[in-house]
């Protein structure tokens, strides 16, 4: 376990780092001329410097040292934590990324509660029912969730919540009622993708021969769909979970910008406006380091969940 | 049989007697033609006998289309010029003639929408293009040479993989600049590792097939392999995931446009004229909500179309 346990945590670093390397490349690297998009960004007009005042812009940004010794220093900064100054913004991103933070996981946390709420919710009914007209309807409203623009739900949302009906305000980021409508909105899409697999789950599992078996126990059909049929059709769902978290960090930036909430898609978004290049490296690679741990834990847990899948070494045969 | 005898006695009286020489001449002595091969048209037509039974399949599939005609040849489709302003008829509600009703400046928006199309969905394909190109190298190259080369390539997809799409894209986005090209790169950047790993694992699958191995002993090289043999039978899957992804690429242009790094205003882009008609959301819900419809009909249809295709592949 612990070797296995030790190989899992290098291989996430490994990854970890791997996405910080390429997200450096993209943004160093591939624009032509990478000074003069952080003389912009710091509201400079490249064209008023002297040459020697470049020469000294280039050494302020640390442009003026080789790719590999910049890569490096940027690297050796950013895992003591300190991802350099906003060029925009002037201020330390680390301290931008705290306050904003907040925001974002509170957000993006009840979204995922929401959504497993839901997605789970709605397969469950999906198995339930037998009326065959709502069953085959609610089969496909997953793939009607996912089909739907998060930023156009966002609009509808408020046009229905918050204009037509009054419950929720439309935007702002104080208290809890103006939550609901942006979690709403982040939840939908993954929700939808939970009820999908699940409700494909369901069906396989019903076809299992212990379902029979807790039929022939005289189990009634909602005790065999919790005890026997959720359990077993629920573990895929653990893995998507994790597969999610992307998503669910691609949807905070189009959230938090339709419902104007002051997290870190929000930033995200004004620094790629503005081509911020440190803050977008630092979100980036922020939103790769969650993607990796929550991955990580997955991975780890599922042991837990479903005790046949173990990490541990076979035990030897021959005591 | 008495009864069916008496029955065709008793028709006979109806019948009028039918000249002799029709009515009992040599059968055709037609040669039957040698057996051929069904025309390509021919199979294609046959595959697709399935499919014409669903309904749903078949609205899908005119919706998406309607869409394609829509990318290729707007004008047919509206009468409207895209950009011609009426100041007087600003944010008009839908109605007969201005069927989406009119934005801000008083331009026709169903016109507008059909005038998008080819935007979003060249911008779509040709993200899907840059993905099925990147990710059937990379794949192939992958589950064929298997080894140090199949390693390294997967756990560059494994780090692909860890960075949420929007954010890789948005990256992408901030190096080499805004606009409708830079955002399908992007959005394309983004979706390469799902093919890479789809191509992969089909590559594999089929590559232990006996009649790989009967290809190679008769002598083909592996580039010929590679091509008569491997990939068209690795598609299937790679095909259904493209489908998918083409509306998964167009929401993400959209997206990306919404936050305002596609096209600039003027153009007719979905993702830029939901942004614009946000600001209108109280007076004129239509500006923003009814060109989201659009999207959401065509991204549905090309789910439900990859859908279809799947289960009937299995």
């Amino acid at each position: 376990m612990n070797r296995y346990l030790l190989g899992r945590v290098g291989q996430a670093l490994l990854v970890l780092w791997g996405a910080y390397t390429i997200t450096y490349f993209i943004l160093y690297l591939l624009p032509g001329d990478t000074l003069s998009i952080m003389l912009s960004a710091s509201g400079i007009e490249v064209d008023a410097l002297s040459p020697a005042d470049l020469a000294k812009a280039r050494a302020y940004y640390g442009l003026d040292r080789g790719l590999f010794e910049q890569y490096g220093h940027l690297l050796w900064q950013a895992l003591q934590g300190d991802f350099g100054q906003s060029l925009s913004l002037n201020r330390p991103v680390t301290a931008l990324l705290a306050e904003r933070l907040p925001q974002t996981l509170t957000l993006a946390g009840s979204a995922i509660v929401l959504s497993l709420i839901g997605g789970v919710g709605l397969a469950y009914l999906t198995a339930y029912v037998r009326w065959q007209p709502l069953q085959s309807a609610m089969a496909r409203l997953p793939s009607l969730g996912f089909s739907v623009p998060v930023f156009w739900l966002g609009l509808l949302l408020i046009q229905v919540f918050a204009f037509g009906l009054g419950w929720f305000p439309a935007t702002g980021s104080q208290g809890l009622d103006s939550l609901v409508l942006p979690a709403m909105t982040l939840a939908i899409p993954s929700a939808a993708v939970y009820a999908q697999v699940l409700q494909r789950g369901f069906q396989h599992v019903a076809r299992e021969p212990y379902i029979t078996t807790a039929y022939a126990k005289g189990l009634s059909r909602a005790q065999v769909q919790y005890r026997h049929g959720l359990k077993n059709a629920a573990l895929p769902i653990l893995t998507l979970f994790g597969l999610q978290v992307g998503n669910t960090v691609s949807g905070a930036v189009l959230v938090e910008t339709i419902f104007s909430r002051n997290g870190v898609g929000r930033l995200a978004q004004e620094a790629v406006l503005r081509q911020d290049i440190p803050v977008v490296l630092a979100i980036v690679a922020i939103s790769a380091a969650a993607f990796v741990v929550v991955n990580l834990l997955v991975d780890l847990l599922y042991p837990i969940f479903d005790p046949r899948i173990t990490h541990a070494p076979a035990a030897p045969t021959a005591a | 049989m008495p009864s069916s005898n008496a029955v065709r006695d008793l028709d006979q009286r109806f019948i009028p007697a039918a000249p002799a020489a029709t009515a009992y001449a040599p059968p055709p002595t037609a040669v039957l033609p040698a057996w051929r091969r069904r025309s390509r048209w021919a199979r294609l037509l046959a595959a697709s006998r399935p499919l014409s039974r669903r309904p749903g399949f078949l609205l899908a599939a005119l919706v998406v289309a309607f869409a394609l005609l829509a990318a290729v040849a707007p004008g047919a489709l509206s009468g409207f010029d895209p950009n011609a302003t009426a100041p007087l008829a600003k944010l008009t509600a839908p109605n007969a003639t201005h069927w989406f009703g009119t934005d801000e400046l008083g331009r026709d928006l169903y016109t507008r929408v059909i005038h998008g199309a080819s935007l979003s969905i060249q911008a779509a394909l040709l993200a899907v293009g840059l993905a099925l190109l990147g990710g059937l190298t990379l794949g192939v190259l992958s589950g064929f040479a298997g080894g140090r080369v199949d390693a390294v390539i997967m756990r560059v997809i494994d780090v692909l993989l860890a960075l949420p799409g929007l954010l890789l894209a948005l990256a992408i986005v901030t190096a080499i600049g805004f606009g409708t090209l830079p955002v399908a790169l992007a959005v394309g950047v983004g979706i390469i590792p799902g093919f890479a790993r789809t191509t992969r694992a089909e590559v594999l699958r089929v590559k232990t097939l006996p009649y790989v191995e009967a290809a190679r002993l008769g002598g083909a090289s592996w580039l010929q392999t590679l091509w008569r043999h491997i990939l068209p039978n690795a598609w299937g899957p790679v095909a259904v995931l493209a489908t998918l992804d083409f509306g998964a690429a167009i929401l993400a242009t959209a997206g990306l446009s919404f936050l305002g790094f596609g096209a600039a205003p003027p153009a007719p882009e979905w993702g830029t004229l939901i942004a614009t008609g946000r600001h209108f959301l109280i007076t004129a819900p239509w500006v923003a909500l009814l060109p989201g419809v659009f999207v959401v009909a065509v991204v549905f249809s090309l789910n439900h179309l990859a859908r279809t295709l799947e289960e009937i592949k299995r």
